[in-house]
């Protein structure tokens, strides 16, 4: 019952919004590259050969080779692997971050909302790019330092989000009757009010992916991010600079791919955003 | 309304300390020390050298001091000498920061030139070709990583076509150059920076200024102004496209930490000496002064931005009376 009531949800949302279906064919698309890269890619995306380096596209070398000869349509194929997963865990632990607060927030109220609602406006104060790129350089870049520090200088919207969705939930009748029948606290949060504000979560965190992948290519392009030989779509980029002009292909596909990528999650969650929201149209 | 602005300048305090407290426990808390760059990586310095170094800067002390005497000390803009060329830390962002407010503030005139009329455009003809054409301009907008975007410009505009200088803000000739041919040079050198820092906010405001305008467009003294007779531009643009200005005065506000982060970005790929590149490479040496100094001025600057948001929005406003 309840597995076709999902599968009934899903086929709405998917035949009734272009912008969902166009998001979930891109988002899709770029997974399954992920998951399958060593089965995608033609060539080692490490093994150099400087033989073929700087070749320009052709039908062996597709995306053409970089300064090391690497191919370059490999490196992409298994950089999307790095720049999904970064994405995907910074989101993760933004969420959770931003679930306990919000929630905390909304439902104790008075001066632990205060006090908790005044960090957000601090945390929301930084030029947060900034506070990124210190705390990367003073622990050193690597992918985790990555995820971790993305997930905490991005979880600010989701906790004002569930704080007003909690805030308007709690006054209402079936929060009472948990309580009324026992509930801990604990258990109306998780149980109750959590899986009711669950829909704006869900559009912020598809956006956040967006968000994230952009942030940790630009972090990497800086050369604070995924460090070389590991192939991120920001550090190849880097890497390309060096043949600005010459070698178009080494700018041109990374890129783009960010841009794809970037572009199906804000669809997505665009269209997510619509559909949980009818009366917010986007066209 | 007087006492509104003073309280609301007052508010600004506790938070910059919260935000000085933040940065400084994450700088000083993360492992490794700023003397390590001069000291463990040089096999000439001593142990001794390395300890007088530590207690020169007062690293030796617990935090909260440390804390102490250097909010003692910015309470008169003394933020300190670099830990890397021994210059006074004020000096060093005061040469750098003309630049980046110089670039900021002209793409932000420009991104409102233009998405105001965008924005204003798809929104009363809401579900048209041209709303369905901006719309995918915006969403493809969006996507677009900035530095990618300068690497293309750079490689097209500077180096295919010869066209537009790509490093710097001035040409080797700029001190030979009369008055306005180093005008022209600087201008020369801005058009792909400032178009770079445009593009991303210029997709996010024609988008918050859609959503405003069509909210406004669906209220019910809209309908009054047309029901009166009122032609069809009289109501949109004076009835309806004052209100809707009003939220971006907040979207602006908002925008400014986005603004100055990006500035590293477009400083860096353009090469330009502003603060943005400052911090990248006070970041890069782990000069902690610098450091601190550039994230407080950046918080000041935000907080600022949303004050001047708020003020300006009460006198745009007058149905907003914060007095109470």
């Amino acid at each position: 019952m309840r597995n076709s009531s999902k599968s009934l949800f899903l086929s709405k949302l998917l035949s009734k919004n272009k912008l969902v279906l166009s998001g979930v064919l891109v988002v899709g698309g770029l997974t399954i590259m992920a998951i399958f890269a060593p089965l995608i890619a033609p060539f080692n995306p490490l093994a150099i050969d400087v033989e073929d380096a700087l070749l320009a596209p052709s039908s062996a070398h597709i995306f053409g080779t970089d300064h090391l000869g690497r191919d370059l349509f490999s490196r992409v194929v298994f950089g999307s692997r790095i720049s999904l997963s970064i994405g995907f865990v910074a989101v993760g632990i933004s969420v959770l971050i931003g679930l306990l607060i919000g929630s905390v927030a909304g439902y104790y109220g008075s001066r632990i909302d205060t006090a908790l609602m005044r960090f957000v406006d601090i945390m929301l104060c930084f030029p947060s790019f900034f506070l990124i790129l210190a705390v990367i350089a003073i622990l050193e870049p690597n992918i985790i330092n990555i995820m971790v520090v993305i997930g905490i200088t991005s979880w600010m919207g989701v906790a004002r989000l569930i704080r007003a969705e909690v805030l308007s939930l709690k006054e209402r009748e079936f929060i009472l009757a948990s309580k009324a029948i026992g509930a801990s606290d604990l258990r109306v949060i998780v149980r109750h009010l959590i899986p009711n504000a669950i829909a704006p979560v869900l559009v912020s965190a598809v956006l956040g992916v967006a968000a994230a992948v952009l942030l940790e290519s630009s972090l990497s392009f800086l050369g604070l991010g995924v460090q070389p030989p590991t192939p991120s779509w920001g550090n190849i980029l880097m890497e390309g600079k060096a043949s600005l002009g010459v070698c178009w292909w080494l700018m041109f596909f990374p890129g783009f791919f960010i841009l794809i990528t970037v572009l199906g999650y804000n669809l997505l969650g665009e269209g997510l955003r619509e559909y949980f929201n009818p009366k917010k149209k986007i066209c | 309304m007087k006492r509104y602005i003073v309280k609301r300048l007052i508010s600004i305090i506790p938070m910059l300390l919260g935000i000085s407290i933040i940065s400084f426990c994450v700088i000083h808390l993360a492992p490794g020390s700023p003397v390590d760059s001069s000291t463990t990586l040089n096999p000439k310095v001593s142990f001794e050298a390395r300890e007088k170094l530590v207690i020169q800067y007062g690293l030796d002390k617990p935090l909260y001091v440390q804390y102490l005497s250097w909010l003692k000390k910015i309470t008169t803009f003394d933020f300190g000498r670099s830990y890397i060329d021994g210059q006074k830390v004020i000096n060093k962002i005061a040469s750098r920061i003309p630049i980046t407010l110089l670039i900021n503030i002209l793409s932000i005139s420009i991104v409102l030139l233009i998405a105001i009329p965008i924005g204003v455009i798809s929104a009363v003809r809401e579900g048209s070709f041209c709303d369905r054409f901006l719309t995918v301009f915006v969403f493809v907008g969006f996507a677009i990583p900035g530095f990618w975007l300068a690497l293309m410009l750079m490689s097209f505009f500077g180096i295919t076509l010869g066209w537009l200088p790509i490093q710097g803000i001035t040409s080797f000739d700029f001190d030979s150059l009369s008055i306005f041919g180093k005008f022209l040079d600087i201008g020369r050198h801005l058009i792909m920076p400032v178009f770079v820092s445009c593009f991303g906010s210029l997709a996010a405001m024609s988008r918050y200024m859609r959503s405003s305008m069509l909210e406004v467009l669906h209220k019910d003294y809209i309908k009054t102004a047309r029901a009166k007779g009122l032609s069809e531009n009289r109501v949109v643009y004076k009835h309806a496209l004052r209100n809707a200005l009003l939220p971006i005065i907040t979207i602006l506000g908002l925008s400014v930490p986005g603004l100055i982060g990006g500035s590293v970005i477009v400083e860096s790929v353009f090469g330009i000496p502003g603060m943005g590149r400052l911090f990248f490479e006070s970041v890069m040496g782990r000069d902690y002064p610098v450091i601190m100094a550039v994230l407080v001025i950046g918080a000041l600057l935000t907080l600022l931005g949303n004050f001047l948001a708020d003020i300006s929005y009460l006198f745009a406003d007058p149905r907003i009376r914060y007095e109470k």
